[in-house]
């Protein structure tokens, strides 16, 4: 059996732990937020302010995941999976890119225009290891997501894996998040695609 | 040499987002890669960039790279013994 023991939401500038609004920022442009986010979770970690929107997005979200409770003293690196999503792939860096092939191409743009390089930022960021594959479809496939983590944890190896869903595209931006393990939690819930469909709907936070 | 020393500090925490340094945080003849300010092989590709977009200067010879990289004084000396030629 597996277990959805946490989860986070991050949309409409706002952050959502365990379905809990914790943190908005809704002054100023997408980086303030971002930048805002990073100070108020008291990180330290230069590359931060290198990554594109994609991966600041994506680290935010893990290190509010993981927030007081790092994996590795609890599994080894190649023990935690990886399996995430989005619609737009890495178009949003994509665009920047081009636009800077009017002058001179940038390489520190370039090294993002692949979505999975998100992937590797909270790989090297959580000292995680184990297998990882990134999805893109029209929308969060919360079936597709409940079946291939599954698969994956079937593995005897395999005993904690990040879930979810990583959208950034202009000034919208989508991420949730979920941790699932092997163990259940104080507040874990079965790993279905009905449950994973149903905290994704309602962590959003569109509203309010 | 110190103005153009400050204006490249300035350069390159913009070019290459190093929010977390302010220009006096860069010793001018502090080592920029590894054991220095840490800076990796994407960060020297917009060193090149910026020397490129900021003082129309092409490295013409790539091996040349680590000896003008080494700080940002060396940087500041190759640009004025460039723009001198």
């Amino acid at each position: 059996m597996i277990f959805i023991n946490q989860y986070c939401h991050l949309q409409n500038r706002s952050f959502a732990r365990q379905g809990n609004r914790v943190f908005t920022f809704a002054s100023g442009t997408l980086d303030d937020f971002m930048e805002e986010a990073f100070r108020w979770l008291s990180l330290s970690y230069p590359k931060f302010y290198k990554m594109d929107h994609l991966s600041k997005m994506g680290f935010l979200a893990s290190e509010m995941l993981l927030k007081d409770m790092p994996l590795l003293p609890r599994y080894l690196p190649d023990q935690v999976a990886l399996v995430l999503s989005n619609a737009a792939s890495s178009l949003d860096t994509d665009l920047h890119f081009a636009e800077s092939m009017k002058t001179i191409p940038s390489p520190a743009l370039f090294v993002y225009t692949l979505p999975n390089i998100v992937a590797g930022e909270i790989c090297i960021r959580q000292g995680i290891t184990g297998e990882n594959a990134f999805f893109v479809f029209p929308e969060f496939d919360a079936v597709h997501m409940a079946d291939y983590v599954s698969l994956v944890m079937e593995s005897e190896k395999t005993l904690a894996c990040i879930g979810g869903w990583i959208e950034v595209m202009g000034d919208h931006h989508d991420v949730f998040l979920y941790l699932a393990e092997k163990e259940r939690g104080d507040t874990g819930v079965e790993h279905t695609a009905e449950q994973l469909h149903k905290i994704y709907k309602s962590s959003a936070l569109w509203k309010n | 040499m110190e103005e153009l020393i400050a204006k490249l500090k300035n350069q390159i925490i913009e070019a290459l987002n190093l929010k977390h340094l302010k220009p006096e945080d860069i010793g001018d003849d502090q080592p920029l890669f590894v054991e220095g300010l840490g800076l990796d092989s994407i960060d020297a590709l917009e060193l090149i960039v910026l020397l490129q977009q900021q003082y129309n200067i092409k490295l013409s010879d790539p091996k040349d790279g680590p000896k003008i990289f080494k700080s940002v004084k060396s940087i500041a000396e190759y640009i004025q013994k460039h723009q001198a030629a």
